[in-house]
């Protein structure tokens, strides 16, 4: 099934696009009003949680220039020893910069 | 449950405080979004279609691989499978928040997700960690990134990127280093590492060889097993 690129087109396509965005925003909550909310279910969604990120940085570290390793080990380096957000993600892009300029 | 008793009291002055914490890293969205805008057009999608998709679809990565599908016809299944492959980390996003969800009015809580993105949902998720609840960043941080999208695709669509090469200047590593320092400045218990050595690992092999963008799905999950086994001592 295709649709075309007219006007009505992709106003269908973007409509489209917002449902199914709009099905993931919602359908994790309503997934979780059908479950009881174990000490062993809160666990789990704790240690989920965390782990999203994970998932989203560590694939950007292995699959990244060495832009982007600098970048995210800066950051965490700075995070660890500081421990203040912002000046360590300012050092992690500093460093991406850094790296590039000198590639 | 029977008896409907909603806890949780949105704080107008701290939904306008949380705007004002997140204005700082919606700068980088307003690039970011510049970037769309002008992929946008260059694929052929009038101003104010890029500015309807992203004020409505408000999700920045599967908005870029949508466009980027886009001809003088577009599959709606493999798009829809993209978007939503793509975005499904949401489900697993705002499944962490239903703990201070549930304590909201229905209207209000499926209100305040309509502005769930990784930035807002990285601060609320890590402060949940450290006890605290605080859905005011998802609402007031959340319209400070919405803005920020929609203001950077406006400029996109007028005025072109707005800067020539944002990479030579670590700018896409912006979200990366943000997310990570959310990480890493939660708890740190041995606990939490394992799920994070696990999640790594599953993430990585999802990465190189499962179907493209599930791996932030598979590495979080598998993550989360480690919690549903291995829970935490209640704090004596």
């Amino acid at each position: 099934m295709t649709i075309e690129t007219t006007t009505s087109g992709i106003l269908l396509l973007i409509a489209i696009m917002t449902v199914v965005t709009l099905a993931t925003r919602y359908g994790g909550v309503l997934a979780m009003s059908f479950v009881r909310i174990s000490p062993r279910v809160e666990s789990f969604i704790n240690t989920m949680a965390s782990s999203v990120l994970i998932a989203i940085v560590v694939p950007m570290a292995f699959e990244g220039d060495a832009g982007a390793r600098a970048a995210l080990g800066t950051t965490a380096l700075a995070m660890l020893v500081l421990r203040k957000p912002l000046p360590s993600i300012a050092a992690g892009i500093a460093a991406a910069a850094a790296v590039r300029y000198l590639a | 449950m029977s008896v409907a008793s909603y806890s949780y009291q949105l704080q107008p002055a701290r939904v306008r405080l949380e705007f004002v914490r997140l204005l700082p890293i919606s700068l980088f969205v307003v690039a970011f979004g510049a970037a769309f805008g002008l992929a946008a057009t260059q694929k052929g999608l009038e101003p104010l279609q890029a500015l309807l998709m992203s004020a409505a679809v408000f999700a920045g990565a599967s908005q870029f691989a949508a466009v980027d599908m886009w001809g003088a016809e577009v599959s709606v299944l493999p798009m829809i499978a993209v978007v939503f492959a793509i975005n499904s980390r949401h489900l697993l996003m705002g499944a962490s928040l239903y703990p201070m969800l549930k304590d909201l009015p229905p209207r209000q809580r499926y209100g305040v997700l309509l502005l769930l993105t990784d930035a807002n949902w990285a601060v609320s998720a890590q402060e949940y960690q450290s006890g605290r609840r605080n859905l005011e960043v998802i609402l007031g941080g959340g319209l400070a990134l919405w803005l920020a999208w929609i203001l950077g695709t406006l400029m996109g669509v007028y005025f072109g990127g707005l800067l020539q090469d944002p990479q030579s200047l670590g700018l896409d590593m912006v979200l990366g280093c943000f997310l990570l320092a959310m990480a890493l400045g939660g708890s740190k218990s041995p606990r939490v590492l394992t799920a994070w050595s696990v999640a790594a690992a599953a993430s990585l092999a999802a990465y190189w060889y499962l179907p493209p963008h599930t791996h932030v799905v598979v590495g979080a999950l598998a993550g989360g097993v480690v919690g549903l086994f291995w829970l935490e001592r209640k704090p004596a």
